[in-house]
C-alpha cells in the first residue's frame, strides 16, 4: 500500500474533528508556536525601546516609503496566493501555476528589496547588528521574518512544481491550502514587523 | 478531505486586498498628522490589528472555520501577552542598567 493510500485510509478512519485534514491542523499548531516566536521578538523590542530616552525615530534612519512598497508587494503576494487555491479548487490546473508564479515572484521581490535596503544601511549608514539596540533589533527581526520569507518561496516553488505536473486537482488540494496558510501568515506578521519597527 | 468546514462563497479577495491597501495608506497618512505621540501609537496598532484580522478572517478563511480551532489559534497570542506582563517589570530593572 502508497504511504498516500495509506495516509487517506488514516484520514478516514480519524476523523479530524476541528477542521478537515491532519495536515492543516499541524500547520495551525506550528504556526501558533511561530507566532510566540514572533511575539517573543516583538516583546523585547518594544521592553528595549520604550525604556531608552535615546532611541532615534525610525524615519529617520529607515526608508519608510519603499518599505510600505515592498508591504503591498506582499500583500498582493497574498492575494495571488487565495487565487491560485480558488483556482485549484475549481480543477484549473493552470490558473494554479500562474497565480504561484505571481505569489513566488511576489516573494522574491520583496527579499530583493529587503536585501538592497540592508546593503544600504550597513554600507551607507553603518548600521549593524552590534552598532546599537536599534541597529541589533531591526536586524534581528526582519532578519527572522526574511528567512520565513526564503523559506516560503522555496515551499511555494516545490508546490508549484508538482502543481505543474499534475500533483493536484478539484478534489485533492490540502498542500496548496496547507502552504498558502504559510504564506498568509508571513504577510500577517510582515504587517505587525512594519508598522512596530518603522511606522511607530 | 480538503473541503472547507462550513460551505461558504468565494469571499472578495479583492475586496479585502482593497481595503488592505487603504488601510496601508491611512497608516502612512497618520504619521504625518500633528498628534500627540500616544494617540499616533494607539492609532497605528489599531490600524496593525485591523489588517492583521483581515489576513486571518479571509486569506486564512479562519472566518469560516470551526470556533475550537479559533480558539486553538488565538489562546497562545493571550499566553504571550501575559508572559510578557509579568516579565515587564523584570526588563525595566536591567534595562537601567545598559549603557548607552
Amino acid at each position: 500500500m502508497s504511504h498516500a493510500a495509506m495516509m487517506s485510509e488514516v484520514e478516514e478512519h480519524y476523523e479530524n474533528p476541528l477542521t478537515p485534514g491532519w495536515g492543516k491542523l499541524m500547520m495551525w499548531i506550528f504556526l501558533c508556536s511561530d507566532a510566540m516566536s514572533f511575539v517573543g521578538l516583538l516583546a523585547a523590542y518594544g521592553s528595549v525601546r520604550m525604556f531608552d530616552p535615546n532611541w532615534p525615530v525610525p524615519s529617520s534612519k529607515l526608508d519608510v516609503p519603499l518599505t510600505a512598497l515592498n508591504t503591498f508587494i506582499l500583500i498582493c503576494s497574498s492575494v495571488t496566493m487565495v487565487k491560485a487555491l480558488a483556482a485549484i479548487k475549481r480543477g484549473d490546473r493552470k490558473g494554479l501555476t500562474l497565480w504561484l508564479w505571481g505569489t513566488i515572484a511576489g516573494g522574491s521581490t520583496f527579499l530583493g528589496i529587503q536585501a538592497f535596503e540592508w546593503t544600504h544601511l550597513i554600507v551607507h549608514e553603518g548600521l549593524s547588528i552590534q552598532s546599537s539596540l536599534f541597529g541589533a533589533t531591526f536586524f534581528i527581526l526582519t532578519g527572522f521574518h526574511g528567512c520565513h520569507v526564503l523559506s516560503g518561496v522555496v515551499y511555494l516553488t516545490c508546490i508549484m512544481i508538482r502543481g505543474a505536473r499534475g500533483g493536484y486537482d478539484a478534489r485533492h488540494h490540502s498542500p496548496v491550502e496547507i502552504a498558502g496558510l504559510y504564506w498568509h501568515f508571513v504577510d500577517l506578521i510582515w504587517i505587525l514587523v512594519f508598522t512596530f519597527v518603522y511606522l511607530i | 478531505m480538503s473541503q472547507d468546514v462550513k460551505e461558504h462563497a468565494e469571499p472578495n479577495y479583492w475586496g479585502v486586498w482593497l481595503a488592505l491597501l487603504i488601510l496601508t495608506i491611512l497608516e502612512l497618512g497618520v504619521t504625518k498628522l500633528p498628534v500627540p505621540k500616544f494617540i499616533e501609537v494607539f492609532a497605528l496598532c489599531a490600524l496593525a490589528l485591523t489588517k492583521a484580522a483581515l489576513v486571518a478572517a479571509y486569506f486564512m478563511h479562519l472566518k469560516f472555520e470551526k470556533g475550537a480551532l479559533m480558539l486553538i489559534v488565538l489562546s497562545p497570542l493571550l499566553l504571550s501577552a501575559i508572559l510578557y506582563i509579568g516579565l515587564v517589570p523584570d526588563a525595566i530593572t536591567h534595562i537601567r542598567w545598559l549603557p548607552n
